[in-house]
């Protein structure tokens, strides 16, 4: 058994996504790598949540059609996987509110009799789950102790009653690999921009990054990180530049809606060279679409907000280890070339959760900007041959600061001149053309698979863990462009070679980057698309790529 | 451009001859260089504009400054202030960006008591994009987006503001330069949300030089500025519309914790990031 996979579900309220941690964490412990995917309708209590835990001895980023054990708090979670359910799939239930053939656990006399509230159902039907997967109890007990804050005895003695009452179906084997973290993408993101430098973080709450700013405001109140949250995404963009006018690196977060609303400040980050980073999780649109679903449709969104022509980095990492270390490369990268960096995730990255191998000693330190000199001769837009001017903030002795919106001479003074507007075109530009130098020594496209294949899939963000895990099985190579602006183009076709099938996998309707790639004179062959908010699995993916011509 | 060690730049000034600015402009200057003289560095001092005739005072005034888009100066100084407590930060704002466009910012700004200053010069009328009504012009304005008058009535500034928790609130106007000049450096002296509305004439759309010059007058020495209900009263003497007179000086002045003193950490809490990460993963593991 080199892999395995869980579902749990029930209704919003009864604890679905921690259960699903703690099944994962256990996983960890047995020396697994694990991923889980989280499931939930945009309601607060009631309706359907399902998480969906893999583990398997390599790396996965991407769940399968079906489960082998499916964790039922009530008849919906039976009645709406029956897909997923084969002869194989072990079926434990809460028999109060379940029929079912499997594992049945009278949960609401066992939380009576330990005078437990219903929320630690979840803990009752784990302790089943383990005892079936043949966990011991030991691992159980440990994986409680680390990740419940609240009430733990009482989960413990529920759980244990779950795991006596069960019987062992299978042994999931034990591997001697040290355990790994369990992160979600967000935290990924938030960890990553804390190690780039982060020292305010910006954000009004939209789903799929309110929890990257619940995750750094817990940061925030034991330490000098400054977290706020404001009136609404315009007031979030523009405090993030007066932050960053006083040389506070400064990041924001939201999602396509909230993006709306930020981008004449993107735009006015572009032309007052106060740089900025935009975590941007993308979700089912147009408008409020699907909340709590996950799309790709936001790539030109991202490359072309705002008004006017500026330079902008934008990154879409794939995993948790690539938010961690594009985020840090952003931060340092906006602040080097002060422009604005969009760091495009989506759903599924954001709330999936990934084992995490730490990426901390593969990331290079970007080398900053040499200050200004202070004094009264200080130019905040002095033209130089990199079109990056050192930077100063305020306060500095003598020295006047003035930053500004409108076209400005070096001095930051409105002008409206035809050469001096010419000018300090060409300077951004340069920024960008100095940007782009920096990014060709960074690993800016990743690649799997084989190398030499002569079909060959493109794809971009969270889509590469699927994408990855197909190709392996169908001899195929995976080409996955993490940075997207400036587009390393040069880097694309070095490693996508010229191979007889070009095929891009991405979750939107219109192929926004095969067009990405046709700009960049790069021709697909086929396509998949996926548009209903759900991520490929892994089965319906290889299908979908075998019935393409 | 910098050279200049006083407080004018040497940036052409391009506002009409007449503008109410220019008093605005002096007003300004004076006050910045009182709070100078009593000890603050030029250097801790930042202003931030928005957009509109009023906002040139960024390319105008010798110190630094964002100049912002139309409506969002108000979270600029939010977030400079919150940033560097240690800087004086002073907002001009016009009536189309404090009331119109970045009005939800202005009401936010009140409430928290962040330690800004916020002058609106309040012309009544939009300048630069030549002659429309604002939330402040009076009902029935024929401007060129309303050629048969508008047809609402005017903002009280004054009552928002009231309403909204900001701890200075003051009228001035730009035919009583002296007076301005008072509320203003009080303004910037206040630790708490200054807002003051300065009545400025438009010469070019909205000369409204004989109604001010007619109707206002100076708070007197029975007005106590500590008085809520008192002021609130005051500020509704005049609705902006109809022709009553028009009280300038400080209606209400109170003190209550500002944002920043609010979010102030206990010194010593600076993170070892590479620390904190680690202990971050360990926890997660």
């Amino acid at each position: 058994m080199d892999e395995i996979s869980v579902l749990i579900g029930g209704r919003a309220g009864d604890g679905i996504n921690s259960a699903g941690l703690i099944v994962a964490h256990l996983f960890s412990q047995l020396g697994y790598q694990a991923y889980m995917y989280f499931d939930y309708p945009s309601l607060i209590k009631g309706g359907h949540n399902f998480t969906i835990i893999r583990a398997s001895r390599q790396k996965v980023g991407a769940f399968r059609a079906k489960v082998d054990f499916l964790l039922a708090l009530n008849q919906d979670c039976l009645d709406l996987h029956t897909a997923r359910i084969d002869a194989k799939t072990v079926v434990i239930c809460d028999s109060s509110r379940v029929r079912a053939e499997g594992i049945c656990i009278p949960i609401p006399d066992i939380l009576k009799e330990e005078h437990a509230p219903p929320v630690m159902g979840n803990s009752c039907i784990i302790g089943a789950f383990a005892r079936a997967a043949g966990i011991g109890w030991e691992v159980v007990e440990k994986v409680l102790t680390q990740n419940i804050r609240k009430g733990l005895d009482q989960n413990k003695k529920v759980a244990r009653r779950g795991f006596d009452m069960a019987r062992g179906y299978v042994t999931v084997p034990v591997h001697d690999s040290p355990p790994l973290p369990l992160l979600s993408g967000n935290e990924a993101i938030g960890l990553g921009l804390l190690h780039g430098g982060l020292e305010a973080y910006i954000a009004y709450p939209m789903t799929p990054t309110s929890n990257l700013l619940h995750f750094l405001a817990e940061v925030g109140e034991g330490g000098d990180l400054l977290v706020f949250h404001p009136e609404n995404e315009i007031a979030v963009i523009l405090m993030a530049l007066g932050m960053g006018y006083t040389g506070k690196k400064t990041a924001v977060g939201t999602s396509g809606g909230g993006f709306c609303l930020m981008t004449e400040g993107l735009s006015l980050s572009g032309m007052n060279e106060i740089p900025v980073v935009v975590v941007l999780g993308q979700r089912a649109g147009p408008s409020t679409g699907m909340p709590t679903y996950t799309a790709q449709s936001d790539l030109h969104f991202a490359l072309h907000a705002g008004q006017g022509e500026f330079p902008r980095l934008v990154v879409a990492p794939g995993d948790a280890e690539q938010a961690f270390f594009w985020s840090s490369l952003s931060l340092q990268l906006a602040w080097k070339f002060q422009v604005p960096a969009i760091i495009l995730c989506d759903k599924t990255l954001c709330e999936g959760y990934y084992s995490f191998s730490d990426p901390r000693e593969t990331i290079p330190t970007i080398q900053p900007q040499p200050p200004g000199i202070p004094g009264t001769s200080y130019l905040r837009y002095k033209v130089t041959d990199d079109g990056v001017t050192p930077p100063l903030y305020p306060p500095t002795k003598e020295t006047v600061i003035k930053v500004n919106g409108y076209t400005h001479d070096e001095a930051g003074i409105t002008t409206e001149k035809a050469e001096l507007a010419a000018l300090m075109v060409e300077k951004r530009v340069r920024k960008g053309m100095a940007l782009e130098r920096e990014l060709a020594l960074l690993p800016t496209v990743s690649r799997y698979g084989d190398p030499g294949a002569d079909s060959m899939i493109v794809c971009w963000g969270s889509v590469a863990g699927v994408c990855r895990e197909v190709a392996d099985s169908l001899g195929m190579g995976v080409v996955q462009p993490v940075v997207l602006a400036p587009f390393p183009k040069d880097g694309v076709k070095a490693v996508l070679g010229n191979p007889e099938r070009v095929l891009v996998v991405e979750e939107n309707a219109c192929g926004q980057m095969e067009m990405l790639l046709a700009c960049h004179g790069i021709r697909a062959s086929g396509r998949v698309h996926k548009y209903d908010g759900r991520p490929f699995t892994v089965e319906e993916l290889k299908e979908r790529i075998a019935g393409v011509p | 451009m910098m050279t200049d060690r006083g407080l004018i730049t040497d940036a052409q000034n391009t506002w009409c001859p007449g503008c109410g600015n220019f008093v605005i402009q002096f007003a300004l200057r004076d006050a910045i260089q009182s709070v100078i003289d009593s000890g603050i560095e030029r250097e801790r001092i930042v202003l931030v504009t928005g957009i509109g005739c009023h906002a040139k005072m960024a390319d105008y005034l010798n110190v630094n400054s964002f100049y912002s888009i139309h409506g969002r100066t108000v979270p600029v100084a939010t977030a400079i202030k919150m940033a560097r407590p240690d800087l004086t930060v002073i907002c001009c704002a016009g009536d189309g960006d404090a009331y119109a466009e970045g009005l939800d910012h202005l009401v936010f700004a009140a409430k928290r008591n962040s330690d800004i200053t916020v002058i609106v010069h309040n012309n009544r009328v939009y300048g630069l994009t030549t002659g429309q009504y604002t939330p402040t012009s009076p009902l029935g304005f024929r401007g060129r987006s309303t050629p048969g008058g508008t047809r609402e009535e005017p903002f009280n500034p004054l009552e928002i503001m009231l309403s909204s928790g900001a701890t200075y609130v003051a009228r001035g106007c730009t035919r009583r330069k002296k007076n301005l000049e008072k509320v203003i450096g009080e303004g910037i002296r206040h630790r708490g949300f200054a807002f003051i509305d300065v009545l400025q004439v438009c010469a070019s759309y909205f000369n409204l030089s004989d109604v001010y010059d007619r109707h206002v007058y100076e708070l007197g020495e029975g007005h106590r500025e500590d008085n809520f209900s008192g002021a609130f009263e005051k500020a509704r003497e005049w609705d902006y519309n109809s022709e009553s007179p028009i009280s300038i000086g400080i209606f209400y002045r109170t003190l209550r914790p500002t944002l920043e003193e609010r979010m102030e950490k206990p010194p010593g809490q600076i993170m070892n990031r590479p620390a904190l990460i680690t202990k971050i993963l360990e926890s997660r593991t």
